[in-house]
Parts: structure tokens; sequence; C-alpha cells
């Protein structure tokens, strides 16, 4: 169905734009993202926009010529969602980096699609104010952040990314330049065309601008560690921290192994391996955060003795700026922890009700015991996304994704049984097509379908994501 | 085992800002923080107590919100903290800072009626990086001192110190008491843990001036005490010696480095 992309149409791309890549030239990084598992592909063309004109000029000669686009930030995806899947033109928007304007009156900032997660909230904080959004990896672009709908760990507090954009500027398939939302804090003005996008992998059009909602920083933040026994006992006290009304920032949990793998990835004992001689087998790291000292001592007593009275075997106090980026930095190298340890890796980020975390856990790890793989987890306890990743240094990739394909059959079986839902942040990409189509269901599905087909008739941009069609193919 | 623990409180300088338009540090904001080079010593000191028994003093110069810094090593195994304050110590440089605080080491000593058997100081501040203050200290009290520690053993009366040089380290071993400067540590400074955590935040703090030091020569003390005078400050000019070279194919800008290394008679 799409044509190859001819010498002549590379010449009709070279003539709107001067940052392209053909060929020989084109960088084997955009055949992948951080997920190998799920297959490489290679574009046939490259380009590294540096306006929405530019992204229009190129989209628009894409759809007269019928070459698929494949949008791209940093390239830090976990379900292949930027792979390029039938060649054509990969997009990638990273060189679109500037923070363009603040509005502190109105509490946004404008930037481009290409900015850093890090770069923003550093930006931010210079002054005073705060992006909230906190995925684990810092080093992804916002327009990627804004197309997954990431959530990270603070989501329990301040939700996720979609509460933050207000406005965007959108190239959609047809080369056509359109906004969706404006700077304003309501609205009820006909579908939200924006909140489509949001999420949307770039499957519906290529986001070139963004309007994102920023917070005054809290002045006080503290952390505490609190070592376990066992996950149960650990996950059984998430839910009475938000009953007691102490609403955490974030709530995260993590067993033995990963802590020891990712202090060892990072060079630096924090979390205490046990406890009065006791082993520890999982934390929870909490996290409050407040106007004054006072509020935040005060949460830290209240929510120390909830875990003390749950079974905890001591809680740790993370008050100063240092003990609480050493105690994070631990939790944000679990990937690049697991990546390191093991050659065969792959992923799944459910989503279950934050009162069936603990049994949906022992039955993710059961299953993986039955199978014969190891089973690493770490996630956002109070929002109930949880990372389940697949490992193994023993077993052939055929084995492997064999007992994946029924691993994860099993477990987001189970999921969908407790209410949750497969993707909690990370997408559905290429890698999760078909787990979507059973998850959400047949009417679901043709609606989803129904809006691709709306945005993107000719099925040119980011083609094989989220949804699949039987014309997807060369 | 008595150790007493020099610390001061310092601007986390993780924090530090610098002006975008005036290139100065933006100061305004940014929390204060226990030295991290005292919180690994105060880390030492909290070992060998656990080890051998005794108690762990932490002693500080500053205003009174230094206070907050003795409540953190309070939280973490010290046992009692003394803040050294008074408008006449302000101004105070490292030669005046280590008379005072040696003064203050001699009358904690009286106050408690036992001497110390080890002062231990982190190497240095991070805000004035001198790495004076320790050695003063010893030589105002005629201790031996050892420098840059990564650790120390104790055994029968003196000590064994793991001293950080250029490319190695040196084993020294000193009689006690004595005083210890100490580096990063191979291990990190542990976590409060909630009871140490809440019992530090109500402790009671003694404080101590002038008054409560009698022997102290008050013409060594403060700004018009400290021979140092701090005639200017700048930040140093960084030198970019680099050299870019463009063109508008790579095979050209190739060529362009080449030659120039050809000329400049490097290949």
């Amino acid at each position: 169905m799409y044509n190859p992309l001819t010498e002549e149409i590379a010449a009709k791309i070279r003539a709107v734009s001067d940052h392209t890549f053909y060929g020989y030239e084109v960088n084997p990084d955009y055949s992948r993202d951080e997920m190998p598992i799920y297959g490489t592909h290679m574009p046939e063309m490259a380009v590294q926009p540096r306006s929405t004109e530019e992204v229009a000029a190129v989209m628009k000669i894409c759809y007269e010529n019928n070459i698929p686009v494949t949008p791209r930030g940093a390239g830090t995806g976990l379900v292949g969602g930027s792979v390029p899947l039938y060649g054509g033109v990969t997009m990638d928007l990273s060189k679109m980096n500037r923070i363009l304007e603040y509005d502190l009156e109105n509490f946004d900032v404008r930037i481009e699609p290409g900015v850093l997660l890090s770069d923003l909230v550093a930006d931010c904080m210079t002054r005073g104010m705060l992006y909230p959004v906190d995925p684990g990896e810092k080093y992804a672009c916002l327009g990627g952040n804004v197309s997954t709908n990431a959530g990270g760990m603070r989501a329990v507090k301040y939700g996720t990314t979609r509460e933050y954009v207000k406005a965007m500027t959108v190239v959609l398939p047809t080369g056509e330049v359109t906004r969706f939302g404006a700077a304003v804090s309501k609205t009820s003005s006909g579908y939200s065309l924006k909140d489509l996008i949001i999420g949307s992998e770039g499957t519906l059009g290529i986001i070139t601008e963004l309007t994102l909602k920023i917070i005054p920083a809290p002045k006080e933040v503290i952390s505490l560690i609190i070592p376990f026994t066992d996950l149960g006992t650990a996950l059984a006290t998430v839910p009475k921290f938000k009953t007691a009304g102490l609403d955490p920032q974030a709530v995260e949990f993590m067993e033995r192994e990963i802590v020891l793998a990712s202090e060892e990835y990072i060079g630096k004992e924090v979390f205490p391996a046990n406890w009065n001689g006791i082993e520890i087998e999982a934390f929870l790291l909490v996290t409050f955060d407040g106007s004054t000292k006072e509020d935040v001592n005060r949460l830290t007593d209240e929510a120390a003795e909830i875990a003390l009275d749950s079974g905890a075997l001591d809680v740790l106090i993370a008050d100063t700026s240092t003990r609480i980026r050493n105690a994070w930095s631990a939790r944000s190298s679990f990937l690049e922890a697991i990546m390191d340890q093991y050659e065969l890796i792959d992923e799944c980020d459910v989503v279950v009700p934050v009162d069936k975390i603990a049994d949906y856990m022992e039955f993710v790890n059961r299953t993986g015991d039955d199978l014969g793989f190891e089973v690493r987890s770490f996630g956002h306890a109070g929002d109930g996304n949880i990372h389940i990743y697949q490992c193994s240094n023993s077993l052939s990739k055929e084995e492997f994704l064999a007992k994946g394909e029924i691993f994860f059959d099993t477990i987001y079986r189970e999921a969908s049984r407790l209410g949750g839902l497969i993707s909690g942040e990370h997408g559905i990409g290429h890698g999760k097509t078909a787990y979507l189509a059973e998850s959400v269901g047949e009417i679901n599905v043709e609606l989803m379908k129904g809006i691709k087909k709306v945005f993107d008739p000719k099925l040119i941009l980011n083609p094989g994501k989220v949804v699949r069609f039987d014309e997807e193919s060369l | 085992m008595n150790i007493c623990v020099c610390i001061k409180q310092v601007p986390d300088t993780t924090q530090i800002r610098i002006d975008p338009e005036t290139h100065t540090l933006v100061r305004a904001g940014v929390p204060s923080i226990v030295n991290p080079y005292d919180n690994y010593a105060l880390e030492a000191a909290v070992r060998l107590k656990e080890q051998h028994g005794g108690s762990v003093i932490v002693l500080t110069m500053g205003p009174a919100q230094a206070e907050q810094a003795l409540r953190d090593c309070l939280a973490v195994g010290a046992d009692e903290g003394y803040l050294l304050t008074s408008r006449r110590f302000s101004g105070s440089d490292t030669l005046s800072t280590s008379y005072i605080l040696s003064a203050a080491i001699r009358r904690i000593e009286e106050l408690r009626m036992e001497t110390f058997d080890l002062i231990l100081c982190g190497k240095q501040a991070v805000d004035g990086d001198t790495a004076q203050v320790g050695p003063e200290i010893a030589e105002h009290l005629a201790l031996p001192h050892v420098t840059y520690a990564l650790g120390m053993v104790e055994k029968g009366g003196s000590l064994r110190v793991r001293r950080e040089i250029d490319g190695g380290v040196a084993i020294v071993e000193t009689r006690l008491p004595a005083l210890v400067t100490v580096s990063k540590l191979p291990v990190e400074p542990r976590y409060p843990d909630i009871r140490s955590w809440k019992k530090a935040r109500n402790a009671e703090i003694h404080i101590l001036s002038e008054e409560d030091l009698a022997e102290l020569d008050l013409s060594l003390c403060g700004l018009k005490g400290s021979p140092t005078r701090v005639v200017s400050t700048y930040v140093p000019v960084r030198e970019k010696k680099g050299l870019r070279l463009t063109g508008d194919t790579a095979d050209e800008t190739a060529e362009k480095l080449m030659e120039l290394l050809v000329r400049s008679g490097r290949l």
C-alpha cells in the first residue's frame, strides 16, 4: 500500500527541509527504541525539522506520495512506538527543543516538543515553579510524554501528563496545521480534540508546540524509606495513607533484588539490606510535600505511625536534599539496572485498583515461577501502576518470546479480571496491539479505528501502532 | 570512647544557582545543610561509639539557626549538641574560629567532667574549602592530628587511620587523644530512623557564648581578631581554546581538519 521513498521523493523533501538524512546517512538508532525485543526497522529517510512549517511541508509531500511517517522524540519508549515498521520517514522532533515563553501569571509555559523533561524541570525550578509530572525516564522529550500520557512517581498526587496540557499545535497527516485546546483552565467547547491527541502515540497528528501547566514548587519535601519483611505487608499499607487523608506526592514499592541490583549499578548503598538482623524483602518509598517544615513533619509523624502499625520494621527519614536525591536516584535507575543485568527482557506496565496490588503481585510472581524465568517488579504503588519485567539470561530468544506470550496473556487477563488496564503510561506501540484489542473489546477497537481514519484517511502516520488495519502493509 | 565532632552549617551547594544576568550566586531560598564531610565525620564517630561504647558530642559555631544542623546530627547517632553563638564571634576567620572552638572543647570537657579521646572534623567545609580549621584546633589543643581520613580503627589506646594521599592510601597510627579530619568515606552516612528523628526535634541544645568561656581572649575573636582580610572575590575567567570547523559536507570539514593538522606539523 505504501510507496517506496525514491530518490525523486527524497529530492522533494530536501527542497522543503535542510535537515534530512537519506539511505546510508540514516542513524541506525532510528530503527529501535529502548525495548528492541519487538524487532528493529530502519526508516528510509530521517528528518530533523526545526519548525512547524518544516514538519507540515514534509508531511504534505508524504501524504501526496503515500509515504509512512513515524514521529519520534528521544526514543526512550518501551513498546516500539517510535519504530518505523514500514520504513518511510522518521520525523525526529528532538531538535525542536526550545522553551519558548513562560506566563507566570497564568501558570503556563510554551515549549517545543523536543524539550527534554529534565531540562524543563530544571528551568522551571529556577523560577520557583514545578512541572509536576515525574516519569522515571528524565531524558524523554515532552512531546513523547504527551503522546503516551506519561504518569510517573507523582501521579498519585498531581495526576498524569493529560492534566498539564493546556494547548498544542498539531500537524495533521494531510500536512494541515491546527491548534487544539487553549491556554485557559476550563473548556466545554465541543469534543476535546486535544485530549484525543494526548496518549495517541503519534498516530493522529504530530505535536509541534505545547502549552503546559506548571505550579508553584512546594517549599518543603520529605521522603520516607519504609522497610518490610514481605511485599504483601508493604503493599497492604499503601491505601492506608490515602484513607488517612495524608495525600502523598509519591508512593513507590520495590523488592529487595531490584534495590540491590540498582545500588550496584549506581555504586551507592542507600537502602539497608537488613534491620536488626532481619532480612528486608520490600520497601515503600513515600514522599510528602507542603509549604512549611511543620506541615511535612506532621505528615511524616502520621505516616510513620500508620506504617509501623501495619507491620513496617522501621521508618527512615530523608529530610535533606542529598538524602532525598540518593534515595530517589536508586529508584530512578531500576530500568537501567535490569537492562545491565539481563540479556533478554520484556516488560509491561499494567494498572490495577490500588487495593488489589498485593494479590496481583503474588499472582504475577507465581506465574513467572511456573514458566521458569525471573520477574522483577517495581512501581507506583500509590496509583496501582506496576512495572513488571520478564528477565532471562538462560533462555533462547525463541523460548523467551514464547513463554513471554503466555506470561503476558495470563497476567493481562488477571489484571482485566481485577478491573485494571494493560498500560498505565508506557502505551501500546506495536508491541501490545493484540493485547489492547483483547482488553478493550471489539466495540472500542472499532471506535478507535474510526477516530484514526478521520485524522489519517491514508493511514500513513505511525502505521501499525495502537490499532492495526489490514491495509497497513508495504 | 568519647568523641567530639565539630560541624558547620553550610548552604546546600548543589542548590546554589548562578544568576544568568549578574553572574553572581543566588543564595536566597537555598536551604542550609550540615557540611557533607562533617556528616562523614559523624558517621565515623557513631560507628566507633557502636563498637567501643562512649558518647558522641557535636559542636558547631554559628548563628541561632545552626541549631537545626545539630538536630540533624542528633537524629543520626550524636548524643548531645552544643551551639557556640555570639555576636562577638561573627566574622571570625579560620584562625579565630579554631581558637574559639578549641576553648569550647575544653569547656565542654569541664562541664561533662570527662575528656575527649578523639576530635573529628570534616576535611573541609564546602562553602569555604580551606581545610584549615581542623588542623588549627589540634594546634590550639596541642593534639596530634591526621587529615583526610578514609577510615579508622581504635586499638589499645591508639588509632590507626587510613589516609587519602595522591594516588594511594597511607596508613598512619597516632596515640589518643588526637584530632582527625575525615574525607568522603566508602560508606554513605546513615538515614535517621523515625524514633531518633522525632527525639532530635525536641532535644535540648546546649548554648555556649563568650560568657561561658572564661579564658577566652576576645581580642582574638570575630572579625577584629582575624588576621585574614578578603581583598576581593571574583569568578575565574574560563578560557575556551577550542576550534570549531564547519563545512557544507562532512568531507569538506574533514579536509579542513586535515589541512590544519598538516600545517601545524602535528601530522
